[in-house]
């Protein structure tokens, strides 16, 4: 996969995707057809760890980041 | 005649022995007055589940975590639904192998949900979906610690039962018998002895319920609850099934503490034994 400069290379729930260069973990939240103003139940994990909603505006992605974005599903 | 009884009914003065007041099930900070919790997977449709639920009294409902899919909009559907009809959610942590995951799945709930309560479950295999007790003792000492409220889904084992009380968690839940097999309490014994060794945590029986009297075994153990899903969303009928699970719960709750007769191999006539019809004095 050829990646141009402008662009970084991570996976999104999984799936290998690229994000604009200095895209933020609520750019990802966008990348998936969600709204970071309106996530009700949901939460976002980057590398194993979870980011606080607070700071998903300020926390910028790295190639090779693997980002998880749940919410709750039916379970017993 | 119907009106006779209705009479007798409202004069007979309330039996005093009988300990029918229905005690709400505490768990951390949380009062239930059901002592049923309920699973939100593999119902019909959503207002089956929602009637189901309704029908089994419960309070508190368990949901999985699971990445968003836009695609499908049930999801946050799901979500809105239980929480404008009022239900708390349990979220759990289903499908974890290690504690790692599990304590990053519980983390991910807390964020989520905005709730420290957790269903911690660390499977060991596909085909049991047993708990691994190493990483289960594991996820719960880091859970506990870290301020969850840990509801820890566990083998019917008495030792890690009695270890995972002793270390914090808020209730600890044996199985029955292994997820969605409805065998019912294939193991009533390590049952009785977990409740004798642990006393003083909640404990619940989770996973394996078949049926109504499943239910009722397990508080007739002295259980304080029970968490079920596959027995109700499965059965022909679920919201019907919830309603006998409900009335189990509470028969096998009163039968406990009402205190059964002990078993005895031969019979005991309840009759009088004196002066049946065609017998002499001697």
């Amino acid at each position: 996969m050829s990646v141009s400069e402008a662009e970084i290379a991570l996976i999104l729930n999984g799936d290998a995707t690229t994000l604009p260069e200095g895209a933020t973990v609520a750019d990802a939240l966008r990348a998936e057809g969600l709204d970071p103003n309106d996530a009700r139940g949901i939460a976002v994990a980057v590398n194993a760890e979870v980011i606080r909603k607070e700071a998903w505006t300020t926390t910028a992605l790295d190639a090779g980041d693997d980002v998880e974005i749940v919410t709750a599903s039916q379970g017993g | 005649m119907a009106a006779r009884s209705a009479s007798a009914t409202a004069t007979r003065k309330p039996a005093s022995d009988a300990p029918e007041a229905p005690e709400p099930l505490v768990i951390g900070d949380l009062t239930l007055s059901s002592r049923v919790l309920l699973g939100t997977s593999g119902y019909p449709n959503p207002q089956v589940m929602l009637d189901a639920m309704e029908a089994s009294g419960t309070e508190l409902v368990t949901v999985a975590i699971r990445r968003v899919n836009v695609r499908d909009a049930s999801e946050e559907s799901l979500l809105g639904l239980l929480q404008q009809q009022g239900y708390q959610l349990l979220p759990n942590t289903a499908g974890c192998y290690t504690a790692r995951e599990a304590v990053l799945v519980a983390q991910l709930a807390r964020e989520a949900l905005g709730t420290d309560y957790i269903k911690l479950e660390v499977i060991g295999d596909d085909e049991t979906l047993i708990p691994d007790v190493e990483q289960l003792l594991k996820a719960a000492k880091t859970l506990v610690d870290d301020g969850f409220q840990v509801l820890a889904y566990a083998n019917d084992d008495p030792i890690t039962c009695q270890k995972l009380a002793g270390m914090g968690c808020a209730a600890v839940m044996p199985l029955g018998s292994p997820i969605g097999s409805g065998m019912g309490l294939v193991n009533p014994y390590n049952l009785r002895l977990i409740r004798e060794l642990v006393p003083d945590t909640p404990l619940l029986v989770d996973a394996g319920i078949g049926t109504a009297s499943d239910a009722a075994l397990a508080m007739e153990l002295g259980y304080d609850g029970i968490l079920l899903n596959t027995a109700v969303s499965k059965a022909k009928h679920p919201v019907a099934m919830a309603r006998a699970i409900r009335h189990a719960v509470q028969a096998g709750r009163l039968a406990h503490a009402a205190g059964r007769i002990p078993r005895r191999l031969y019979a005991d006539a309840s009759s009088p034994a004196t002066g049946r019809v065609g017998t002499r004095s001697p």
